[in-house]
């Protein structure tokens, strides 16, 4: 698997987008940097764009990079290599590639102003580590859905529209059915709810460790109660990292399957 | 026997394309694959490399069946039917890389300069015209010393130079022992290089033997006439 890794992770660190990807964020870095001049803010509004854009980058990527590199599979599949071995070792090498370009995007502008020296490193980490996370959980799901089509145009539909309701509607159905039972108590659903998408769970996440939580108002507290105590931290954590795991298997499991 | 294989079947939806192939190859011999289009030969190949995974049946390939194992494709050279490489890779680093990869001694230096390929070595294999990318693919597939060699199509687009090396190459391979299958559309070809005849139809083996008893068998004098026949002579075997 590390062989493929390997490759997959110098094919993509060579490529053209790569670094699209990493100007990007050393850019983005930059400007809010030097525009609000103060890193807590600067980590609120990177947040905003990262959480949403993440994801995004994550599932193009993830789909393009196993649709272009199917050839170059096939090829792989007549050799005395693992099937899993092969799919794991592209998974790895985008998702850590497209990680590597996130660290190293933001991080260098934000070491250069003078992190190490403030109090908001803990946030920027914990920043970076969702972004991680939101990385490795979406080129995973773009994964599963490519094996799972032959035809290049349903693949990367489905995968927008996966992206599109995590990232949008999703929200939307939460507020609609918040409103919809406003008489009933909903403090267990809307945790609940929150938590079962990576996206919102990131956000809730990043949001109370800024201490900004009480802008949220009543729900702000009660998702301080949970979210911020260690114990809800932890439990967010795992469940970050169930959904980091569940594409992973369900990436090994088609991958045994399929004909080629 | 280097491959065998029992009563294998494969759908693909609701097409089914091997519907009970029950075949024994065995070592030493070049066995050419014939059948007309959608017959399933490259689907029964695809089968003995694992690419494909039948619905039934058992596929043995030097006594050992490969049933979720991997390690016995260690045992084959296979040369894919269309040559398509990952584009942004110069051609020396994908022999590199195959060979990393498979982990095992290899003679490309040998065949590089068989096919003449040393100008294109540092160039991109997206930049490489058909003929060309085919070479690479069969240094590829000739590098690496094992008992099986499976070719699909292995002339498309061959200039008549490479195609005699080509055809070298596969003689030398037999010389030493080495089991060989080959499917191809040039009948002249095959009648060269093939000692026996396996020909696939609707899913099925229908014929299995030499080229004389193909001949014989159909009542024809000539090869390509004796192939483009041997459906209407209703010698199901």
């Amino acid at each position: 698997m590390f062989k493929i890794l390997k490759y997959s992770f110098y094919d993509l660190i060579r490529s053209r987008w790569s670094y699209v990807y990493f100007l990007f964020y050393l850019a983005l870095g930059f400007v809010l940097l030097f525009l609000n001049n103060d890193v807590s803010k600067a980590v609120i509004t990177l947040m905003n764009v990262i959480i949403v854009l993440i994801p995004l980058i994550g599932t193009i990527f993830g789909v393009m990079y196993y649709y272009n590199s199917r050839e170059f599979t096939e090829l792989l599949l007549a050799q005395p290599i693992n099937r899993r071995s092969i799919f794991m070792g592209q998974y790895f090498g985008v998702a850590g590639s497209l990680t590597l370009s996130l660290v190293l995007g933001l991080g260098i502008p934000f070491v250069l102003y003078g992190l190490l020296r403030s109090n908001a490193i803990f946030d920027f980490t914990l920043l970076l580590v969702t972004g991680a996370f939101l990385t490795f959980i979406f080129v995973g799901l773009s994964f599963v859905i490519a094996i799972s089509n032959e035809n290049k145009i349903k693949g990367f539909g489905y995968a927008v529209l996966l992206w599109l309701f995590l990232a949008v509607v999703y929200d939307g159905l939460f507020l609609m059915s918040l409103i919809i039972f406003e008489e009933y108590p909903l403090d267990t659903f809307s945790l609940v709810a929150t938590a079962l998408n990576p996206i919102d769970l990131s956000r809730i996440l990043i949001l109370l460790k800024l201490d900004i939580s009480a802008l949220l108002g009543y729900t702000g507290a009660i998702f301080k109660k949970f979210f911020g105590t260690d114990l809800g931290f932890l439990v967010s954590m795992a469940i970050l990292l169930l959904w980091t795991i569940l594409p992973i298997l369900g990436l090994g499991h088609k991958a045994k399957r399929k004909d080629f | 026997m280097t491959i065998e294989i029992t009563d294998l079947y494969k759908k693909f939806g609701k097409n089914q394309v091997l519907k009970g192939v029950d075949l024994t190859i065995d070592e030493g011999h070049i066995y050419a694959i014939l059948g007309p289009n959608g017959s399933g030969k490259t689907t029964l190949i695809k089968s003995i490399l694992g690419m494909v995974i039948p619905d039934k049946g058992h596929i043995s390939i030097l006594d050992k069946p490969i049933k979720k194992d991997w390690r016995y494709r260690k045992q084959i050279n296979y040369l894919p039917q269309i040559a398509n490489f990952p584009p942004n890779i110069k051609v020396k680093e994908l022999i590199h890389m195959i060979k990393d990869l498979r982990n095992s001694p290899s003679a490309e230096k040998e065949l590089i300069e068989h096919f003449g390929l040393e100008p294109f070595l540092n160039k991109k294999l997206s930049t490489l015209s058909g003929g060309t990318k085919q070479k690479v693919n069969i240094v590829l597939t000739f590098m690496f010393n094992s008992p099986l060699i499976i070719l699909d199509e292995p002339t498309t687009g061959l200039d008549p130079r490479a195609l005699i090396h080509l055809k070298e190459l596969i003689q030398k391979e037999k010389a030493r022992g080495k089991t060989i299958l080959i499917t191809s559309h040039i009948m002249q070809f095959v009648q060269e290089m093939a000692d026996e005849i396996l020909y696939l139809l609707e899913g099925e083996i229908y014929f299995k033997g030499s080229i004389e008893k193909l001949l014989e068998q159909t009542g024809q004098n000539n090869f390509e006439h004796a192939i483009a026949a041997i459906t209407t002579t209703g010698n199901h075997v």
